[in-house]
């Protein structure tokens, strides 16, 4: 029975030992240290310190407004785009702070990929979104190009719907394929960190779940940091799980533990629906 | 009277002012397209491409004219529509709530509604006077000064409507800027500029002012920039107001054509427009 079988029968993950979940020792990627975040004086993150580990999913849940995108936009430094949002403190990137002013922000960025809520496909064809971003880095041959594009179609869950229409414009796909495409275009610069911003929140309940399998399959390659609305996603998907509100960092722990035995009473009201 | 039946009575009367006020706009607009076609199709004939602006008294065309008035559109085009784009890709790419961006902004809006007789008396100032000649180079930089700010404000309306969250996406997999406007903000805005350099095309086809001070007229056919080269506003204008019943009839000619051509431009813009709405 496939995966995708086992989850429409049963409506909970099945159970897994919590060993198989999270294995033992896993490696730091980023550190997040002191983070502070300003849009203009408004002071949207206070402090923020947290490690990302490499191969795991981190989930980060808080009610709307706490920062938890914020918080993501810092990682790849896509808040640059606006004057007036600074972000202080240090993030540390394979032993680097990329917060530091010398950083190149095209190759931080080819580093760490980001998806964002709504799908953004370029008004392009399906080819030519996912060719985008690696003709930024490589020039290859047209057969070593095709190979690159058709992988991360692949890795994405999405080649087999696609395959035969490469050429047709990305903005032609349904709401849940246009994020597999873009899911797609950013694992195919072959990043070693993904933002996923709400990536499903704008999703039908299929869309979602074929989301979170792809979110499972890919953490085996990459270190991966999500924000999401959805408790049982974050339940579901994440080995981490980080609470924030009002730009605090609550706590952060293995998911397992956030939603079986939090250790702040602010957590748990959050879980179980008492506020939020 | 129930309340009722006063709002309806109400509406009643606002829509008959309302349908009134359009039909008396229209009438005007079928009169004249009317009396147009009525004196102008006569004018069409071949000799009409054929030949060149005659003497009085005597059969001609107005290839001159015609061929005068193509050259300066297109040169006119293409001074001002690389301009325009790149001013407006300026104005809504890299001076987004910047003060000299919103400067650049008013300015423009002032040229864009700046009197057409202004600006050929400026390039006659500018080149006519300098040169010591009237000339198609000066007739196509006055038409090109009208291109410019319609291509500015067109491109800047488009680009705007560009979600900033496509840009995001292109940023964040480590496009340069520049990448990220032509690859991405282009793409996405490309019909509605290409319709607004058409309507700037439109604009300037019929305008007489600018090419009096400039190109002014030429009798004979001239391939020469540097020399006074014919063109059909002008040439409508001197034809038009003569006492000569065949210059008239050329006039008339003159006037569909330029009028055919416009509604040809006009369509094709809003059919290029409407695409790209189907399309999304």
């Amino acid at each position: 029975m496939s995966l995708a079988v086992a989850r429409q029968a049963m409506p909970l993950p099945p159970p897994v030992p919590r060993e198989a979940r999270v294995q033992p020792s896993p490696e730091l990627k980023v550190l997040i240290r002191d983070v502070d975040f300003y849009y203009g004086d408004f002071k949207a993150l206070k402090s923020i310190t947290l490690p990302l580990h490499d191969k795991r999913v981190t989930a980060f849940i808080g009610p709307s407004g706490c920062g938890k995108s914020t918080l993501l936009r810092v990682l790849n430094r896509i808040y640059q785009l606006y004057p007036g949002q600074r972000a202080t403190g240090e993030v540390i990137v394979d032993g680097e702070n990329i917060l530091s002013p010398g950083v190149d922000l095209n190759l931080l960025r080819a580093k760490i990929g980001m998806v964002f809520q709504k799908p953004t496909p370029f008004p392009m064809s399906i080819y030519d979104n996912i060719a985008f971003g690696i003709r930024l880095y490589e020039r290859l041959p047209h057969h070593e190009l095709d190979d690159r594009v058709e992988s991360a179609l692949r890795r994405a869950a999405l080649w087999d719907e696609v395959k035969d229409k490469l050429r047709q414009s990305g903005l032609g796909l349904s709401g849940g394929q246009q994020q597999r495409l873009c899911i797609a275009r950013a694992i195919a610069v072959q990043p070693e960190v993904l933002l996923l911003d709400e990536p499903a929140s704008a999703l039908d309940p299929i869309s979602t779940q074929r989301i979170e399998e792809l979110i499972a399959e890919l953490k085996g390659d990459y270190c991966i940091a999500i924000v999401t609305h959805n408790m049982q996603q974050a339940a579901r998907s994440s080995d981490y799980t980080a609470f924030m509100y009002l730009g605090e960092l609550i706590e952060f722990d293995e998911t397992e533990l956030i939603f079986t035995r939090p250790k702040q009473k602010h957590t748990e009201d959050y879980i179980t629906g008492r506020f939020g | 009277m129930s309340v009722y039946a006063r709002r309806r009575a109400v509406n009643a009367v606002v829509m008959a002012f309302t349908l009134a006020a359009t039909g008396f706009g229209l009438l005007w607009l079928v009169l004249v397209l009317g009396t147009l076609l009525w004196n102008g199709t006569a004018a069409l004939t071949p000799a009409l491409f054929a030949q060149m602006t005659p003497p009085p008294g005597s059969t001609g065309g107005l290839l001159n004219a015609i061929f005068g008035s193509v050259v300066m559109t297109l040169i006119a085009t293409l001074i001002g529509t690389p301009t325009g784009i790149l001013a407006g890709t300026f104005l809504a790419e890299y001076s987004r709530g910047s003060r000299f961006g919103e400067v650049v902004r008013f300015i423009n809006d002032i040229l864009l509604s700046a009197p057409s007789i202004i600006v050929g008396l400026f390039v006659y100032e500018l080149m006519v006077v300098r040169m010591g000649h009237f000339s198609a180079w000066a007739g196509a930089v006055a038409l090109a000064i009208i291109v410019i700010p319609v291509v500015v404000r067109t491109t800047e309306d488009m680009l705007n409507l560009v979600p900033n969250a496509l840009r995001e996406a292109a940023s964040a997999l480590g496009s340069p800027k520049w990448k990220v406007i032509v690859m991405v903000s282009y793409r996405a805005a490309i019909q509605g500029m290409v319709t607004g350099v058409m309507l700037a095309i439109a604009r300037i086809a019929g305008e007489t002012a600018p090419l009096l001070f400039t190109a002014l007229n030429n009798q004979f056919w001239s391939t020469n920039l540097n020399a006074p080269m014919a063109n059909l506003p002008v040439v409508i204008f001197q034809f038009a107001m003569s006492p000569y019943a065949d210059w008239q009839v050329l006039a008339w000619g003159g006037a569909l054509l330029i009028t055919i051509t416009v509604l040809f431009l006009n369509i094709g813009a809003r059919a290029l427009a409407s695409w790209s709405t189907f399309k999304q």
